[in-house]
């Protein structure tokens, strides 16, 4: 459900051309687990950004469930990112001035959902994550851990098909950071496709599939090697 | 996005960064107020001035011996030689169908007695008709009386101030006053109206116009004062008097005719554009304040950088993130220039109760043009930072910690 083709991304860093993805070619079916790893540089979290439709590449396509997201209008790009994606990042980028409900329901919000609705969505959805209790706390009243599961509440409550995640756990303490993963990890045997962009080994282990990238290129895809083996 | 989630969006953000809200309102607030005090301010001043010139009748014509240049400009203390202004011209301006009224004025000071109490005070000559004409009322007594202008009397009417100084608390009417060396029978008093376009008929001694004549030793009239039958009129009156007095005085137009409305016009004018500028001047104020918010916002929206990428990221597109921001702005001008409003209308309660001879009011169309001039800056001032930040790339947006 997922095929990039021939990606490249150059970022413009003072004088100098950054060659973030040169000619990537990636895809995956629906309901993957795939780890995204690689030292830093090598373009994993801009491949992300890609896929999430928060960056544009400067050549090459990208089809997401049959859609060809790269030739859509802003207009149509939004609607993709609004019912098929959901983002988790490193820095949970939470909205400080809202508590943790509003937060959650911003999605709901911006789609003309009614407040009944939300609310009950909301509700349930921060219940299933164990941080019920927590509905009226702003962000700087959460701990780390707690502000990821209100940030994965978020980008799941709009059911996307994919969750797109880069580093979700390095800001985390390691208690906080498995619970996260635990998560992740069980969206996505109820179907929905997880990528996430992780240094960490022990994390990239426990993907079923992992992809490393050097220098703007996919170097090894262990996808290729069992097919080999 | 629901109407009442955006509007419940932008007071989140409002009430947020509460220094940043209450510095813009200020500055909105200050502007608008200042907009609409000033306007307010010059047409109180402009409807004080033409009340003042209304008060006398907007019908009347003033005959003036000698000729100036301009209409509606002041009259030539010294004209070049003109011939007199005589009571026949007078009179034989009531022939035309257009004037309704005629009073001769002849004005000189000497001094009034009463026993051993003496003022110099204006001692007017006119005639019956100067009641009507000057729209004076009677505190006691009556006006001249009507009759032949050619004969005099002995008679005379005093301002309520002039009674005050000459007979204090005593009665006035009936009781015999000098003037000069005549004696002169008081028969009427006029009521207390204050201050008419700086004349003061308070202090005024009126006694008819051929005793003035003699009194004073002259023939020819100050002034002839001439109430046009109607408004349409007045033109008509115009040409008249001037054809008339030009066929007595041997076809010389030796007379300048103004007319009470085309001074008032030209007042008018002037005024509102006094009026104008000094709104202009506040506008000015207004497009400082715009650039204070502008200012505001740019920083606002720096520092949201990472929110509106966030949004997008969420899925919201370009037109919605405009729409909220655009939203934000409108209230917090809409807030200011009520705010305004208020800090207007006190300030202009508190100058008319200090002042309330000029009935200084806010111009009715001042807070409108004030509040379209709020709203126009706070909108593009506020859209157009929020504009650039939401056209860049989430990512870059959310990259900017």
């Amino acid at each position: 459900m997922i095929k990039l083709e021939h990606i490249d991304r150059v970022f413009q860093v003072g004088e100098e051309e950054v060659h973030a993805l040169r000619h990537v070619d990636f895809s995956a079916a629906e309901g993957e687990y795939i780890a995204i790893m690689g030292p830093s540089g090598s373009g994993k979290s801009t491949l992300l950004n890609i896929l999430g439709l928060l960056d544009r590449p400067d050549n090459g396509t990208y089809e997401l469930d049959d859609i060809m997201t790269t030739s859509l209008d802003d207009k149509k790009q939004a609607d993709v990112r609004r019912h098929k994606i959901g983002f988790v990042f490193q820095f949970f980028h939470l909205v400080p001035r809202l508590t943790a409900e509003q937060n959650v329901e911003l999605p709901l919000v911006l789609a003309g959902v009614n407040k009944a609705e939300r609310r009950k969505r909301v509700l349930e959805t921060l219940e299933a994550f164990g941080i019920g209790d927590r509905i009226h706390h702003r962000p700087d009243q959460l701990s780390g851990g707690q502000r990821q599961r209100v940030a994965i509440a978020r980008a799941t409550i709009m059911k996307p098909t994919v969750i797109l995640a880069d580093e979700p756990t390095g800001n985390l303490d390691r208690a906080s950071g498995n619970d996260v993963i635990k998560i992740l990890e069980e969206l996505n045997l109820q179907g929905i496709t997880l990528i996430m962009v992780t240094h960490d080994p022990e994390l990239g282990i426990r993907a079923k599939r992992r992809i490393k990238m050097v220098d703007g290129l996919i170097e090894e895809d262990t996808a290729n090697q069992s097919k080999h083996s | 996005m629901r109407t009442r989630d955006i509007a419940l969006f932008s007071l989140q953000a409002a009430t947020a960064s509460r220094g940043r809200t209450i510095l813009t309102l200020l500055a909105m607030a200050i502007g608008v107020s200042s907009v609409i005090l000033l306007i307010s301010l010059g047409d109180s001043a402009r409807r004080y001035v033409i009340d003042q010139f209304a008060s006398l009748g907007t019908n009347l014509l003033i005959v003036i011996p000698g000729r100036s240049e301009t209409t509606g400009g002041p009259p030539p203390l010294l004209g070049e030689t003109p011939r007199d202004l005589t009571l026949d011209d007078a009179i034989a301006l009531t022939r035309s169908t257009a004037v309704r009224r005629v009073a001769p004025i002849i004005a000189g000071s000497a001094p009034v007695s009463v026993k051993q109490l003496e003022r110099e005070m204006i001692v007017l000559g006119s005639s019956a008709d100067l009641f009507e004409v000057r729209r004076l009322s009677m505190g006691q007594g009556s006006f001249l009386p009507p009759g032949d202008l050619d004969r005099g009397g002995n008679i005379c009417v005093i301002g309520s101030k002039g009674k005050k100084e000459l007979f204090g608390n005593r009665q006035a009417l009936g009781k015999w006053l000098r003037i000069g060396d005549r004696r002169f029978r008081v028969i009427g008093v006029l009521a207390d109206t204050g201050v008419s376009l700086g004349e003061d008929m308070g202090e005024v001694v009126i006694i008819p116009v051929a005793t003035a004549q003699s009194l004073f030793n002259k023939v020819s009239l100050f002034r002839i004062v001439v109430e046009a039958s109607s408004e349409d009129a007045i033109g008509r009156a115009k040409e008249a008097i001037l054809s008339i007095i030009r066929a007595r005085h041997e076809g010389e137009d030796d007379i300048t005719v103004i007319t009470q409305d085309a001074v008032l016009a030209t007042f008018d004018k002037i005024f509102r554009a006094l009026t104008m500028t000094v709104g202009g001047i506040a506008a000015i104020s207004l497009v400082v304040a715009g650039i204070m918010i502008m200012n505001i916002m740019l920083v606002a929206i720096s520092s949201r950088r990472s929110e509106i990428g966030l949004l997008k990221a969420l899925g919201a597109p370009q037109s919605q993130i405009l729409g909220m921001f655009l939203t934000e702005s409108a209230l917090l001008s809409i807030a200011g220039a009520l705010l305004g409003f208020i800090l207007a209308f006190g300030a202009m309660e508190v100058l008319a109760g200090f002042f309330p001879e000029y009935s200084l009011a806010i111009a009715p169309w001042s807070p409108f043009i004030a509040s379209g001039l709020a709203l126009g800056t706070g909108i593009i001032f506020g859209v157009l930072p929020a504009r650039r930040a939401s056209m860049l790339e989430p990512a870059l947006a959310l990259s900017r910690r």
